[in-house]
């Protein structure tokens, strides 16, 4: 009975979106405010009957109730709950159903935080984002409804993936998804201002939070789909160039992108056209990812059990909506007019060159994941492009563009002067490389990859310290901590994300650069040594865990005879599903990471085991959690409050509340 | 042409070889054994250790040399089928049982049926190196003068069966 409920939900969800895709459309078009009305009640009626979808599915699984197909095929009744509900997103239907909630709670979000807006522009945001919801219900109620019965109902569950039944699973999609759905926020603004021909700076400034909110959470969510990875797949590696990491990333680089140039059009009200063409392809580029893990194009190990009459469900969607878009942009974008002229050395030249280089860089991954499907299209022989093709790509192209980074807020808007630059940023660049020439030097190795690692990261931090000095100079505030305080957040926020990438670039250059890694055979007893760190084998048991059974090694770590830790690797095989997989056991540091990882056990108790030691691992993760945080810090600025307080007289304390809570 | 067309034009290109895309099969790797000798082996038989199991053997006949293991999950979807394809005697499915224990490997075809009317013993692995096996169950299908005609990677299914196996037998024994 309560799947039948989720189902019905469903249908008349997609019912609903119907009449918000079409009416307020038509209403903002023709002028009628009574249609243009239906749109607000309409998104937050969509988005009740979805989160009643999703509970009644979360329910099943809660219950086990192995009648309901998808329940049957991803749950197990020895699996715990915590991951019986994360195994909701755990494979195709119910991470549609994932991803349809969160665009209704987008939809809802801009019912709430969109009464400054006028009430056309309003409607023709939540009419696009009803449209696009309409694709999403329509592929769950045709190809992938979760809420399929099977009868007779299986005596037990297929249970999730291994590899899924991690505390990170439990919220990498969720993350992910809140950041690709979040890009269509920015799309639907951008159609709407299309559609309604006014792209101002207006429009912008009502852009900006949603694009920096939805960019943060796809940071967070690459991120932690990237730590992941390193500690699930039991390589060591972080990153794989994988075309289902790839589809993650495209929409970052486009949102990164997109946040810069929203800065100029809000400030300047230059870059409109651009503007405009990057909100529609971060979008387009979460919806290309989407397809792409779903259609089974491409092989990836994230690739979800594939259906050719999806992925042509979702092909025809993709043409639809990105299709029309940019036929859409093609036809109203000539008369926008280009805003604001500016010189090449300017802020505005300087940030229009990162755009370039980031949109290039997106570019380039994407040719990099379609090219095997491009040469197979034509007979012309399977190939794998992988991360040599990457790297070589894409270093040299973000080098310049992270060099631009520390130049570009100095730069004055309209007209900046070569000469002065140089002057005021002389001290930072000497700085930045001498210590990148001996920095490895006196750690012991000197590449030109470390150096030119090394240089760009504290040209990034001295840059910032640059541009917060001169900033101080010219605020109010008589004392040093006043004058902190009376710098706006969005500028704070800035500095920290600038110097997030800055403590990435240091993992990625310290790991790349000092890693050692070592496969040995280890009898009980025996020992290893990799970095200082001396590792013990003590041997391997046999444990119970509630759906596995697991050899679990036992490593004592010491150096300089100190003990410094014990770490439990385990091999697990899954019974349901009897399948092996490698738990690798680590220690993190903000130093280092010591990571062990069981092979295969061989005769008398040994073991052939992997040991590593990376340096400075962690600072990968933290730099874009820094990141994300700058995001954060952004939107806290003063004058979004304001936004919001302006109109806050004429709401109900309760909503003020909340508001307050999720501003 | 238009500046503003270049983003629908690039978008247009990238769907049509999506759409392409979509009817190709990524998985699928030509095999370089694909038209060569198979692999000589001289492998010890699961069911009588003493007896050996050889290619030698089967010259003259067309048959299927499946590789599976019981600790794989991909072996028992594809099960049925074999036992299937077994039942209709059009061609005979020799098994290699790849990086396996001997006891758990005779419960699993004691417990589900045996298509096979010998099966090897590929304890080290060693025949599935010689046979590039990317991971069980792969499946190849060797002709009368024991040259490897065809590679299955993964399960085969009821259709690979009737629509590739079937028909290259046939046209593999007239010849």
């Amino acid at each position: 009975m309560i799947p039948e409920i989720g189902h019905f939900a469903l249908i008349l969800a997609l019912c609903v979106a119907v009449v918000q895709g079409i009416l307020p459309i038509y209403g903002a078009a023709v002028g009628n405010s009574a249609l243009m009305a239906v749109a607000k009640p309409a998104a937050r009626g969509q988005f009740l009957l979805v989160l009643t979808a999703f509970g009644c599915l979360a329910y099943a699984f809660a219950e086990k109730d192995f009648s309901v197909l998808y329940v049957a095929a991803t749950s197990n009744s020895q699996l715990p709950l915590h991951y019986r509900l994360a195994a909701i997103w755990g494979a195709h239907e119910g991470s549609l159903l994932l991803w349809t909630l969160i665009l209704t709670i987008w939809m809802f979000a801009v019912t709430l935080f969109s009464a400054h807006l006028p009430e056309s522009t309003r409607s023709r945001i939540l009419g696009v984002m009803g449209l696009v919801s309409i694709g999403f219900l329509l592929f769950m109620l045709t190809v992938s409804n979760p809420f399929e019965r099977l009868i007779p109902a299986a005596a037990e569950g297929r249970d999730l993936n291994p590899l899924l039944q991690d505390p990170g699973m439990v919220i990498h999609p969720p993350m992910l998804y809140m950041g690709y759905v979040g890009f269509s926020v920015a799309f639907a603004f951008a159609i709407a201002a299309l559609l309604g021909g006014n792209l101002d700076a207006a429009w912008a400034r009502w852009s900006r939070p949603w694009t920096t909110v939805a960019w943060c959470f796809l940071t967070v969510g690459i991120a932690m789909g990237s730590g992941w990875a390193y500690y699930e797949l039991g390589w060591g590696g972080w990153w794989f160039w994988d075309p289902v990491e790839n589809a993650s990333f495209m929409p970052w680089l486009a949102g990164t992108a997109l946040v810069h140039s929203l800065a100029v059009t809000d400030k300047r009200g230059g870059f409109k056209v651009w503007t405009v063409l990057l909100a529609i392809m971060a979008f387009s580029l979460s919806l290309l990812g989407t397809f792409l893990v779903r259609s089974g194009v491409l092989t990836s190990v994230h690739a979800f059990a594939t259906d050719p009459k999806r992925g042509m469900f979702i092909l025809a969607f993709l043409a639809i909506v990105i299709g029309g878009s940019l036929a859409l942009y093609a036809w109203r974008a000539p008369r926008v007019g280009l805003g604001g002229s500016f010189a090449a050395m300017s802020r505005e030249g300087m940030l229009l060159a990162n755009n370039v280089l980031l949109v290039a860089a997106m570019g380039s991954v994407l040719l990099g994941t379609l090219y095997p499907l491009f040469l197979d299209a034509l007979d012309l022989g399977k190939i794998s492009v992988g991360p040599p093709y990457f790297d070589s790509v894409f270093v040299p192209l973000m080098a310049p563009a992270v060099f631009l980074m520390g130049v570009g807020p100095l730069a004055q808007w309209k007209k900046a002067s070569l000469p002065d630059l140089a002057k005021r940023l002389k001290w930072a660049f000497g700085v930045s490389v001498i210590t990148a020439i001996v920095l490895p030097l006196v750690m012991g190795t000197w590449t030109p990859l470390l150096s030119l690692g090394l240089l760009l990261a504290i040209w990034i931090a001295t840059t910032s310290v640059v541009t917060l000095r001169e900033r101080l100079t010219h605020v109010a505030g008589n004392s040093l901590g006043e004058r902190l305080a009376s710098v706006p957040r969005s500028y704070w926020g800035m500095l920290v994300a600038h110097c997030g990438i800055a403590v990435f670039i240091v993992g990625v250059t310290m790991v790349k650069g000092f890693e050692t890694e070592k496969d040995v055979r280890m009898n009980v007893g025996e020992t290893a040594t990799i970095g200082d760190y001396l590792f013990r084998f003590d041997g391997a048991q046999d444990v119970v865990g509630p759906n596995y059974t697991a050899a679990r090694g036992s490593f004592s770590v010491s150096r300089d005879g100190r003990e410094t830790t014990v770490l439990y690797p385990e091999k697990r095989r899954y019974t349901a599903q009897n399948q092996v997989m490698t738990e690798a056991a680590i220690d993190p540091g903000l130093l280092r990471d010591l990571y062990v990882s069981l092979g295969e056990p061989l005769d008398d108790g040994a073991w052939s085991v992997r040991l590593y030691h990376k340096p400075f691992v962690d600072w990968i993760w933290g730099g874009c959690f820094i990141m994300a945080l700058g995001g954060v810090l952004a939107i806290s600025d003063r004058r979004y409050r304001i936004a919001w307080r302006r109109q806050e007289p004429a709401v109900p304390a309760a909503t003020r509340a909340a508001r307050r809570k999720v501003a | 042409m238009n500046r503003f067309l270049l983003p629908l034009s690039i978008f247009i290109v990238v769907v049509v070889f999506l759409g392409i895309g979509l009817k190709l099969n990524p998985r699928e790797i030509p095999s370089p054994l694909v038209g060569k000798a198979a692999p000589d082996f001289s492998q010890p038989q699961l069911f009588e250790p003493a007896k050996v199991f050889s290619p030698a053997d089967m010259k003259g006949k067309v048959w299927l040399l499946n590789f599976w293991a019981s600790w794989c999950s991909g072996c028992k979807t594809e099960h049925p089928v074999l036992m299937d394809l077994a039942k209709s005697g059009e061609v005979p499915i020799y098994g290699m049982d790849y990086k396996d224990q001997r006891d758990e490997a005779m419960t699993w075809l004691s417990r589900w049926g045996n298509p096979y009317p010998i099966v090897g013993v590929d304890d080290a692995g060693r025949v599935g190196i010689n046979y590039g096996v990317y991971g069980v169950p792969e499946t190849y299908v060797i002709d009368k003068q024991g040259v490897i005609q065809y590679k299955q990677i993964g399960p085969l299914d009821p259709e690979t069966v009737e629509k590739k196996i079937i028909p290259l037998v046939k046209q593999l024994e007239a010849q």
